[in-house]
């Protein structure tokens, strides 16, 4: 039998990155295998390495005209590739601030650099997905890899307990959204992204076959909403959250979402965009239901990790609303909107692991006592980390609500933004409550906070970054919509 | 009615059957022996449609692998299933309201009417020298390469994380470094040490 397929070598080189992260992953996994446990350092180094080079060919590639290789399963477009520099940079935030923690918590494992790495290939396999079975294996190499990095702590029953919890409800997510997917093939024929929005924009689609679209439609969403964390498909947040080691925490609370974000833009706007009437009535309800519970369950928590998991559930809702207007601009938003949360909730979890000390995890609240008279500038840094997240002006945690909302009232739903800005100042209240402790409460503890130097610099830019970006919004602003 | 129809209604009947016991058994042991009957049902109804190759993985992989395993683990947990029912019957009445409206919601949508012969056309009968694993073989190895490099890359994460949660160094374990004994001297194993006696003194 002979088949006339063919791949020229020259056009997998779109596919760089990818192609030198996973051959990386390999290389660093056989290194740490013949490394002496005092030499564990060699691996951290190594992975920042492979971040580092993976970030600068994903940064290279902006501004590639659209690319589509391995028969239409991959895409090299730009929102891709800025979302791989994104993924890359955070994680590499994320590794800086974790090395101090895992070496007290006995966690400096190479098994744990390797499965971050790996994490980090199945987001960039998801940012640049144009089949929807490229998107679903993306997503299960992001999953499987979470999964197993929150029970790296074997010792700890919490942990264990939130991976299993995190795994049996990911896999009924991930059941739901592969049958989604199969029901949007059955009828359109196509699991090509291109191929889907071009049948679903048909003129002549009959009624039934617009209802079992809408039909596969409401798995997807189901699915995506899951990943993302929102409202009501939210209960694993707050647990595993505070179940997994910090540094996972955060990890796992800031990159997968840029990643999630990707696949919403691919399955829902670059190929079942012709729908959109359809599904952004789905994401109205499931962004007020997150805004709404993220911002008054918080309340009550006396965890930070916790009380964090709730914030993220009700950012969470922002960004839903951002894709409810339905226009580029709109998308544009909810882009830039990630892109502040992560480097928010990266400089909070930055603080929560910097309280940590050996042996003990300063997770309550009540541990943020007095913080301003131990470590004056890093409460500065929080106060303004919790003052960008409630959304005070001029942080960019301001301009992120503002962008959205002014894109959702643009686009006539005026009831929906009134409702998001009610709810976010009664977010603003567990925010200062924070700062409250921190600068008007005497401290329980007098322990002094050590931590490296990378870490403590690394985290005072993060901390400039929120008040700098601030001051210039609408450049940034311009720069995410123009990925649409 | 043609013997394949008979076949195939027979071969649905054992699946949905068997699904169902599957899940109403109060035995676990005996629900993982449904499963392998209705995966067997499954792998029938794959043969009528000509795809032996898929078939028989089913019956190689999940029968032969994955459900002795399931068995053995099963045998080994020895769940107590009455304190899983505990709040069985306080969720029942919900349950089955929800679940009576998806089911109602589905076949609307799912049943004959959208699916049937009329909307969708039967599957082309092919020739006798048409080979399911070659066909499948062609693709896999060229449209679809990149998902399976990825789902190979898959592979490689299940087996780092089985051997990340479950490998432990035990400090109690006793090894044997081969090195060690043969390089070992009569020095390190004998230790010779000059006891003055006082006896001899005594006998002077």
């Amino acid at each position: 039998m002979t088949s006339n397929f063919t791949i020229e070598l020259n056009s997998l080189l779109v596919a760089l990155p990818e192609i030198f992260l996973i051959s990386g992953i390999v290389v660093v996994l056989l290194i740490d295998l013949f490394l002496k446990s005092k030499f564990k350092q060699i691996t951290y180094h190594l992975t920042h390495l492979c971040l580092l080079i993976t970030g600068v060919l994903s940064f290279n590639l902006i501004g590639n005209p659209e690319t589509v290789i391995f028969s239409n399963s991959f895409v090299l477009d730009d929102m891709g590739s800025v979302f791989k520099v994104f993924i890359a940079g955070s994680t590499m935030v994320a590794m800086v601030y974790s090395r101090h923690y895992l070496i007290e918590q006995g966690l400096f494992k190479g098994e744990y650099f390797v499965l971050i790495l790996l994490a980090v290939f199945g987001m960039m396999v998801m940012a640049s997905g144009s089949s929807l079975l490229t998107l679903y294996i993306g997503l299960e190499i992001l999953s499987l890899s979470l999964y197993t990095l929150i029970a790296i702590a074997r010792n700890r029953s919490v942990s264990v307990e939130a991976a299993l919890k995190y795994f049996i409800l990911g896999a009924i997510a991930s059941g739901l959204l592969l049958y989604g997917i199969s029901m949007v093939y059955g009828i359109s024929g196509s699991i090509n992204i291109e191929e889907i929005f071009a049948f679903a924009s048909g003129s002549n689609l009959a009624p039934r076959e617009t209802l079992i679209l809408n039909f596969g439609l409401v798995f997807l969403v189901i699915g995506i909403a899951f990943k993302l964390g929102a409202v009501p498909f939210h209960m694993w947040v707050p647990d595993v959250y505070e179940g997994a080691p910090t540094s996972v925490t955060m990890f796992l609370s800031t990159v997968p979402k840029i990643a999630a974000l990707a696949m919403l833009v691919r399955i829902l706007i670059d190929g079942l965009g012709p729908m959109h009437s359809y599904w952004s009535d789905l994401f109205i309800a499931l962004s007020l239901l997150s805004i709404a519970l993220g911002s008054v369950v918080a309340i009550m928590q006396t965890n930070i990790k916790r009380m964090l998991a709730y914030s993220t559930i009700s950012h969470v809702g922002f960004i839903m609303l951002g894709f409810v207007t339905g226009t580029i601009s709109g998308y544009g938003s909810a882009t830039f909107y990630v892109i502040v949360y992560v480097l928010m909730s990266l400089a909070a979890f930055g603080i929560v692991i910097l309280l940590n000390s050996k042996g003990y995890e300063a997770d309550n609240i009540s541990d943020y006592k007095g913080l301003s008279k131990r470590s004056p500038w890093f409460a500065l840094v929080m106060l303004v980390v919790m003052l960008s997240m409630a959304g005070v002006p001029p942080f960019i945690g301001f301009y992120s609500k503002f962008f959205i909302l002014q894109q959702v009232v643009s686009a006539g739903f005026l009831t929906i933004a009134i409702i998001a800005v009610v709810f976010a100042v009664i977010s603003a209240y567990y925010y200062l409550q924070i700062i409250k402790s921190m600068y008007f409460d005497d401290s329980e503890s007098e322990a002094v906070i050590k931590a490296p130097m990378d870490m403590k610099i690394v985290l005072s830019i993060n901390g400039a970054l929120i008040l700098v970006v601030g001051l210039f919004p609408d450049f940034w602003m311009k720069l995410a919509v123009s990925l649409f | 009615m043609e013997f394949e129809q008979i076949l195939f209604y027979v071969f649905s009947f054992w699946l949905i059957a068997s699904s169902l016991a599957m899940v109403f058994s109060r035995n676990t042991a005996f629900s993982a022996l449904f499963l392998i009957l209705s995966f067997f049902s499954a792998a029938s109804l794959w043969l009528l449609l000509e795809a032996e190759f898929l078939a028989i993985t089913l019956i190689l992989v999940y029968v032969g692998a994955v459900m002795v395993l399931f068995l053995f683990v099963i045998k080994m947990l020895d769940i107590e299933s009455s304190t899983l029912r505990a709040k069985f019957t306080g969720y029942l009445p919900v349950g089955i309201g929800v679940a009576i409206v998806v089911i109602a919601e589905m076949s609307l949508v799912l049943g004959s009417s959208q699916f049937g012969l009329g909307k969708v056309a039967n599957p082309i009968r092919h020739s006798s020298d048409y080979s399911n694993i070659t066909e499948l073989a062609m693709e896999l190895y060229t449209t679809y390469v990149y998902q399976f490099e990825l789902a190979a890359v898959l592979l490689l994460i299940a087996i780092i994380a089985a051997i990340t949660l479950i490998h432990r160094i035990d400090p109690r374990t006793k090894k044997q470094s081969i090195a060690e004994q043969v390089n070992t001297k009569a020095s390190d194993r004998v230790r010779l040490v000059s006891i003055s006696s006082p006896n001899k003194e005594d006998k002077k």
